[in-house]
């Protein structure tokens, strides 16, 4: 199956660019990132604070069933203009990644389509590699399907 | 040495690959991966040394801590890293895209 989403990275570079076309009006996909409880519901993680603003900030946690937490993050907003845009800082807690800049740019695509274009700036191309190469803790259990099938494959070679 | 072979025994372990799985996820202490287990904590450090020595895994420095990480290069010999990240990037969306389609009117 076709993902619909693109990733663009080039090689030796710092950045990378995510694009993905939704069969939502923008101003709905605007909401997903916009509004606490409905970033919630789809990212997964407790959004522990969010401030859609310029100069807000935003912290979400993420913990197992034992209450540890398993993925903090937070950053500030710099840019904020609802339906078109929005300007962020990322930062994974307790991990060596670095902070990135993250600018997202939201599209109508006639009426009932839109497009999300995310360009991600990392402090370095070396910590840009890793963060591609490492999947996010949210979609651990997909990686895991993915890795154990490939080393199964391996496995029996 | 046979590096192929190398990668083959380390990933044969059933803890090992659990370690792999664990690392694959997030950067992470020897400590932090060793309350994973219930393993003895020098079993898991001989687990970390087989798969540091067979370059699965990198140690990477953050102030006093020496954080783990996988060793990409090493690792696409076993999977490629890009397409997980673009799948997860696209499940995400699929999700955002199916909660915010309840929103319409």
């Amino acid at each position: 199956m076709e993902l619909k989403t693109k990733i663009a990275a080039q090689d030796g570079q710092q950045d990378l660019v995510i694009t993905r076309e939704f069969e939502l009006p923008v101003d709905l996909l605007f909401r997903a990132y916009a509004e606490p409880e409905i970033l919630e519901e789809w990212m997964g993680s407790k959004v522990v604070k969010l401030e859609s603003q310029k100069n807000g900030s935003y912290e979400l946690e993420k913990k197992d069933e034992n209450g540890n937490v398993v993925f903090a993050a937070n950053g500030v907003i710099h840019e904020f203009v609802p339906n078109k845009k929005i300007i962020r800082t990322f930062e994974m807690a307790n991990t060596p990644f670095g902070v990135q800049l993250e600018v997202y740019d939201f599209e109508p695509l006639g009426a009932d389509n839109s497009k999300l274009t995310m360009h991600l700036i990392f402090e370095s191309g070396t910590l840009r590699d890793k963060q591609l190469q490492l999947p996010f803790k949210q979609g651990i259990n997909w990686a895991h399907n993915q890795l154990e099938a490939s080393l199964r494959k391996l496995i029996k070679k | 040495m046979n590096l192929r072979r190398d990668v083959f025994q380390a990933i044969a372990d059933p803890t090992r690959r659990a370690i792999l799985l664990l690392v694959a996820s997030q950067a992470l202490t020897a400590g932090a991966i060793a309350s994973n287990f219930d393993t003895a904590r020098p079993t898991i450090s001989k687990h970390l040394a087989i798969l540091t020595e067979c370059q699965l895994l990198e140690q990477t420095p953050n102030g006093r801590e020496m954080y783990y990480t996988i060793n990409a290069i090493k690792m696409k010999e076993v999977a490629d890293f890009i397409e997980p990240f673009r799948k997860i990037w696209d499940d995400r969306f699929n999700k955002l895209e199916a909660i915010m389609k309840k929103y319409k009117k």
